[in-house]
């Protein structure tokens, strides 16, 4: 089995602020690959590294065996028509409708005559249970059926690779179980390889093949979902069960808490 | 369809602005002024040319044949010279003619007026870099009323 | 005194590398391939947005002030008894600057700040990002027919504007004040010339349409993602390019008329 993303050894930051150090994952083909860890430490980042909107400060990222930060513009631009990024708002054109948004990609990168793309459009949208929403405009749209007009959008292509950034995240029971079905059937049925960028524990390993845990700049821990769950590294521990105290601090790193009370900064 | 609608919207307001542009350029402006064609320079040397200032028009009988193109002082005695750009169109004007500096109006612009000369065989016509050297200088007020002045004085 | 030099260096090499991301932003839109068949749809709806929706604006801005022109030259040239020259008065402040420069204030306020919103919301709700990631190049695709759009729209409206703003002066003058009616045009017309009144007027409008637009366009493509971030970003675009409107006019009118 061969890998579609391969993450080697990773450097980046953010300005002065150092995001990654030394991190690295593979994410083998046709598998639903879970990276979970705490907010704020650039789980987004990761999926623009991938999709060469970012460039690491060194290491090597590969994907479909392209090394994506040398890539020139043109070569990207057709690497990228084989991946798509469902983006955390959805990020559907709000000018225009639900069915416009769909037809997007295809009316961008292919001839296809308009009666075909409108046949794939609703297949698309049928997938995703929004074929009745077609001539919705974005802002008519609640959050859950955003992400899943968005997803329509992502799949138009039929793309070998899609990133998930932070799917679950705001959404009502229902709607989250709807996306993290439609995630692990769009993978099974489509033959897509998937990865999964959230913090929501509990519904990404009831899908993912194999799961990453980022904290502390690095993959700290990494395995199938079963074998993370009897884990019993501490930050492990604290991170699939949501304990407030353990290695992942609470606080944003300052200056000692006393010595900052009685003035020592100024 | 909406972009059928947003189509005729784009449509007129080009057509508005090909309006405005004709409005302004057949009714408002003209390209009349004898400098946007052919032209030839003539040159004349006066006295005194008043306020007359480079653009200003040079007429025959009202109508604008040319414009001043330059002024400058020549010569040892620092004469004024006024180089003129005259449209080729009028090209028949006699050495004989003759150039004054007028103003239009009480408190109008100066500008040139040109008196064409009379034609017979013994006198050739103006040609490009020829000087005019029948001139009547500007009048300035105040040499004239002091003129008038004396005169009063010496009944 | 080192801090403060420190501070200067600083201020300079960002505004230098500001104008060089500004620069390429540009040369990224309008270099490149053009595909008419995708973009030509994108140019006229973005001529709609730009230009159609900024007509209303500007043809009552013009008359008021065509109308105040005529009336305010009037009461000045009455007194010496000149009033016939209110016909080329009125024609020559609004062709030479108030066509142009009134024209590119009010498209700053009226279209370059919702250009400035516009872009700066696609950003903010990553839908450049998205675009992308699509394959899409956002420079392209979203920019460039924004760009033309303003720089195509902006020289038409300030012609509009001076049409309109002289019509209002005849209508005061002539109908109002009894200014005679063919000497108000035919003064005009022997006192406005096509090359030095017309044509550096609309000379004038397609700096400013150049200008205005590449501000605004920059401001919302460099924009903070946040609400705060956007409207700071919006107001900027009115600031900056209103201010450089007004520096350029002088810059330009010392150019074509000065010397």
């Amino acid at each position: 089995m061969s890998n579609f993303v391969e993450l080697n050894n990773i450097h980046f930051a953010h300005g002065t602020r150092s995001i990654y150090e030394g991190l690295s994952l593979t994410v083998p083909k046709g598998k639903v690959v879970a990276v979970m860890g705490p907010s704020g430490i650039g789980k987004t980042t990761l999926l623009k590294l991938i999709g060469g909107q970012l460039k690491p400060s060194s290491g090597s990222i590969k994907v479909a065996g392209a090394e994506v930060p040398k890539l020139a513009r043109k070569p990207l631009y057709e690497l990228r028509k084989q991946m798509s990024m469902l983006f955390q708002s959805g990020a559907l054109f709000t000018d225009m409708s639900v069915f416009d948004n769909v037809a997007f990609p295809l009316r961008e990168h292919t001839q296809l005559t308009e009666s075909l793309i409108r046949s794939i459009v609703i297949m698309k949208l049928e997938a995703v249970g929004l074929r009745g929403a077609r001539d919705l405009m974005p802002a008519e749209l609640s959050g859950g059926m955003a992400r899943r007009a968005a997803l329509a959008r992502a799949i138009a292509l039929d793309p070998e690779l899609i990133m998930y950034d932070e799917p679950f995240a705001g959404q009502d029971p229902i709607s989250m179980g709807v996306i993290v079905k439609l995630i692990k059937s769009l993978n099974d049925s489509l033959g897509l390889t998937s990865i999964v960028v959230t913090h929501d524990v509990d519904e990404v390993l009831s899908i993912a093949d194999y799961a990453y845990i980022i904290a502390e700049k690095r993959v700290v821990a990494e395995g199938e979902p079963k074998q993370l769950l009897k884990d019993d590294t501490a930050i492990v521990k604290q991170f699939l069960h949501g304990e407030a105290d353990g290695p992942v601090a609470f606080h944003y790193s300052d200056d000692d808490f006393a010595e900052d009370l009685l003035g020592g900064r100024q | 369809m909406e972009s059928r609608k947003t189509q005729i919207w784009v449509g007129i307001f080009v057509v508005l602005g090909v309006l405005a542009l004709s409005f302004i350029a057949l009714r408002a402006a003209s390209g009349n002024t004898a400098t946007s064609g052919e032209t030839y320079t003539l040159y004349a040397k006066f006295d005194n040319i008043g306020s007359l200032k480079e653009r200003s028009p040079v007429k025959v009988g009202g109508v604008v044949v040319g414009r001043v193109s330059n002024i400058s002082l020549s010569g040892e005695y620092y004469e004024p010279k006024v180089e003129m750009k005259i449209s080729a169109e009028y090209d028949q004007f006699s050495e004989t003619s003759s150039l004054s500096v007028l103003t239009s109006g009480l408190l109008g612009e100066q500008y040139l007026g040109l008196q064409p000369g009379f034609i017979d065989d013994t006198v050739g016509m103006l040609e490009d870099g020829d000087s005019i050297s029948d001139t009547k200088s500007a009048l300035v007020l105040e040499q004239l009323i002091g003129q008038f002045l004396f005169s009063q004085g010496n009944d | 005194m080192i801090e403060w030099l420190r501070k200067v260096g600083a201020d300079v090499i960002d505004n230098l590398a500001g104008i060089g991301y500004a620069l390429a932003m540009l040369t990224g839109a309008i270099i490149g391939r053009p595909t008419p068949k995708k973009s030509f749809p994108l140019f006229v709806h973005q001529l709609y947005v730009l230009g159609v929706l900024s007509l209303l604006i500007i043809i009552v801005s013009g008359l008021f002030i065509g109308m105040v022109l005529g009336l305010q030259g009037y009461t000045i040239l009455v007194d010496y008894g000149a009033e016939q020259s209110l016909g080329p008065m009125v024609a020559l402040s609004l062709l030479r600057e108030l066509g142009p420069v009134v024209t590119g204030l009010l498209f700053a306020g009226r279209a370059g700040s919702a250009l400035t919103a516009e872009i700066g919301l696609m950003r903010a709700t990553e839908q450049l990002s998205s675009l992308e990631m699509m394959a899409v190049d956002p420079l392209r695709r979203v920019v460039a027919p924004r760009f033309w759009a303003g720089f195509f729209s902006m020289p038409l409206l300030a012609l509009i504007f001076s049409a309109v703003g002289i019509y209002g002066g005849y209508l005061v003058g002539s109908g109002w004040l009894g200014v005679d009616e063919g000497a108000f045009w035919s003064v005009m017309q022997s006192s406005v010339d096509w090359y030095d009144d017309l044509l550096n007027g609309i000379i004038k409008s397609i700096v400013f349409a150049f200008v205005v637009t590449w501000i605004a366009l920059y401001k919302g493509y460099t924009a903070t993602p946040t609400s705060a971030g956007i409207s700071s970003a919006t107001t900027s675009t009115v600031v900056t390019a209103s201010l450089t409107i007004l520096g350029l006019d002088f810059i330009l009118t010392a150019l074509m008329f000065g010397g």
